[in-house]
């Protein structure tokens, strides 16, 4: 037989090397595969706590920096080079079978430690004292549900879930038709700065809100525009967000909110909108059907799927909504938020018990959104 | 009834002219005023609004000494170089734990594939503040001690990205043609040559997608840093926060150092902005 043949019949067998050897183990690639394991853990893990505990041996910061960076992404690269090593040396059955459960355990491993787990100790902790040492029964679900502050958060985290979702719709679907109508260059303009503010974080947004609510006393001249519009129409100036009459304060702290994302609600409808077929809309205009009609019973219709996408993204994240109220106002002036409330009573009370009974009433909010996301899934995966 | 049309044959709608000029400028005027207050003086920003500066730049004393006070005075520098070391891995990291974990999912067969992706999708929208007093005990002193450092923060955002990376990858995979991956395999490639070589290459737009959201969460993520990283390595975010603490002394750095922590993510939205429309339209769901 000679070189050529040989390689064909190989080949149909899908395999290039001597079909009998891939069938056997291969101590050697086992043992390097998991000897390079242990390696890499173990370097990555000293390295980081020299890191910590010695930064003087690495001169300065961005040393330290850019050590880090390249340990980092390239020990994780040497992770999986490793374990598909190890992976490799297993005779060729049981390799084959092994395969998906290397790929997937890793991820699996970090959403099982950081979400899945914590989710149970969490339950598990809200059952227990202030520092996690003993249980204390339903102690601390009564001492929340007697606590008015919590009936405030949740009160003020509704009226976040009623307003600011639906706003943000509201607003995205409006920038999204209107800009729909304008030039390309127009359009292009105004979507950027629409969008923009979803690259500043809650924190920036704070600070340039911050600047419109300023205020300033009587009779100076007022720095902050809200007030400098106010007193330009003959109020007297106002500390904006300690007015807590008729929730000002809180409805101000959403303007925040709304402004930063009604960018996202917009890509995903304008995208929406322009995936609505044209004949649909002619058909209807020959109809005779004005502009509001077409709208509102054609475009909508067909754009709804992408409606309720938008309002649940939002929704889930104002549920949690944190650093705007923490930053602003820290609760204080009847803003408090379930997320703040939750972060108070964990770092400034040391009250992990009763934090830890904050979220799981958080929890309990998210389940139907996760009956709603897994629902949302399976819908599409049928329209593939 | 005769409508202008513009260029390209569509007609002309001056109402939507209108309010989406007026619209776009209510969007952008609370950041330009950050931007001009953070170049005028104490005294200035304290003695009359932003506008008077803009609308008459000639009499305004304009100074960038604020930067220079929160770059060095409030060591926004350092902040900012960790700001750096701290996002570039936390959007590496998960996306090549993700990238093995979609290959799995997609083009591999195995028990309970359905329900371990379900359980994903599930998890999505778990909020992350159900970690927070869970991970302090496994990363702190009374765990693996790392509580403080990079690593811990790096782990972190990896886990909480990790979902939503998987379904986002999965979904681009599984529009990938099958028969270039069978093909692969009767060129005897393994699924680890096949990975590196053809899906993972294949997969860059949705790669792209994900890296552009995923870094502008890690940068301007607060919570984390805040609890997981000490005083020395923490974020230009969490100098930012602790600024904003700040009342009198020290008002005029608030600006600058807001403006600071935004540059980043500006050039990063201004550069790669089609990318981050394609990661939201692929079903960007954060919990």
């Amino acid at each position: 037989m000679t070189a050529d043949t040989a390689s064909i019949t190989q080949g149909s067998r899908s395999r290039p090397t001597d079909p009998e050897a891939t069938l056997r183990a291969n101590p050697l690639k086992i043992a390097l595969g998991l000897i390079g394991m242990v390696v890499v853990v173990w370097f990555l893990g000293n390295l980081f706590l020299a890191f910590g505990f010695y930064p003087q041996w690495f001169g300065n910061k961005v040393v330290i920096g850019l050590l880090a960076i390249i340990a980092g992404v390239g020990g994780a690269a040497a992770i999986f080079f490793f374990l598909n090593m190890f992976v490799e040396g297993l005779p060729s059955r049981l390799s084959e079978g092994v395969i998906p459960y290397a790929f997937l355990l890793p991820a699996l491993f970090f959403v099982a430690l950081m979400l899945i787990y914590p989710t149970f100790q969490t339950i598990n902790y809200s059952f227990a004292n202030a520092d996690s040492t003993a249980y204390v029964g339903l102690q601390n679900y009564k001492t929340i549900f007697g606590d008015s502050e919590f009936w405030n958060s949740i009160l003020n985290n509704v009226l976040w879930l009623i307003i600011v979702p639906a706003v943000v719709v509201g607003f995205g679907v409006g920038v999204a038709v209107l800009s729909d109508k304008l030039s390309a260059l127009g359009e292009k303009v105004a979507k950027s700065l629409v969008f923009m503010p979803m690259a500043i974080s809650f924190v920036g947004a704070s600070a340039i809100w911050g600047l419109v609510y300023a205020y300033n006393n009587p009779g100076e001249a007022q720095t902050g525009l809200l007030n400098a519009i106010w007193t330009g129409l003959g109020g007297d100036p106002q500390t904006w967000l300690q007015i807590s009459t008729a929730k000002l304060n809180s409805l101000l702290l959403m303007v925040i909110l709304v402004w930063l994302q009604v960018g996202f609600a917009m890509v995903l409808l304008s995208s929406a909108i322009k995936g609505v077929p044209d004949d649909t809309i002619e058909a209807a205009r020959i109809d005779g059907a004005t502009e509001f009609q077409i709208f509102w019973r054609v475009v909508v219709p067909q754009i709804k799927g992408t409606i309720i996408t938008v309002f649940v993204t939002v929704f889930i994240l104002v549920l949690k909504v944190f650093d705007i109220v923490y930053v602003t106002t820290n609760g204080n002036y009847n803003t408090n938020v379930i997320a703040n409330l939750f972060f108070n009573k964990l770092f400034a009370a040391s009250e992990a018990g009763q934090a830890t009974a904050i979220v799981v009433v958080l929890l309990v909010a998210v389940i139907p959104l996760i009956w709603y996301q897994i629902k949302h899934f399976k819908d599409e995966e049928a329209n593939r | 009834m005769s409508r202008r049309l513009m260029k390209d044959g569509r007609p002309l709608s001056p109402f939507s002219i209108v309010t989406m000029t007026i619209f776009a400028l209510l969007w952008t005027i609370p950041t330009i005023g950050l931007l001009v207050t953070s170049f005028r003086t104490r005294d200035d920003a304290a003695s009359s609004g932003w506008w008077t500066a803009l609308f008459n730049p000639g009499n305004a004393n304009w100074t960038t000494s604020n930067y220079q006070g929160v770059w060095n005075g409030q060591d926004f520098a350092s902040g900012f170089i960790n700001s750096i070391v701290v996002a570039i891995p936390a959007t590496v990291i998960p996306i090549m734990f993700a990238a093995f974990a979609a290959y799995a999912f997609t083009f591999l067969n195995f028990p309970f594939k359905e329900f371990i992706f379900l359980l994903i999708i599930g998890v999505m929208v778990v909020p992350i503040q159900v970690a927070f007093q869970p991970m302090l005990n496994v990363l702190g002193p009374r765990g693996l001690g790392i509580s403080g450092q990079y690593i811990a923060v790096w782990l972190l955002h990896t886990g909480f990205g990790m979902p939503l990376c998987i379904y986002t990858l999965r979904n681009y995979m599984s529009t990938l043609p099958k028969s270039v991956i069978e093909s692969a395999k009767i060129d005897g490639c393994s699924h680890y040559q096949t990975f590196w070589r053809l899906v993972f290459p294949m997969s860059i737009p949705a790669v792209a997608a994900f890296a552009t959201l995923q870094f502008l969460w890690v940068w301007n993520d607060l919570l984390i840093a805040k609890l997981f990283l000490n005083s020395g390595n923490t974020t230009v975010i969490v100098k930012l926060q602790q600024l904003l603490g700040t009342q009198g002394q020290g008002a005029e750095l608030l600006t600058a150092g807001a403006f600071i922590t935004m540059i980043v993510p500006l050039i990063v939205f201004f550069a790669l902005q089609r990318f981050m429309v394609r990661g939201m339209t692929s079903g960007a769901v954060k919990g």
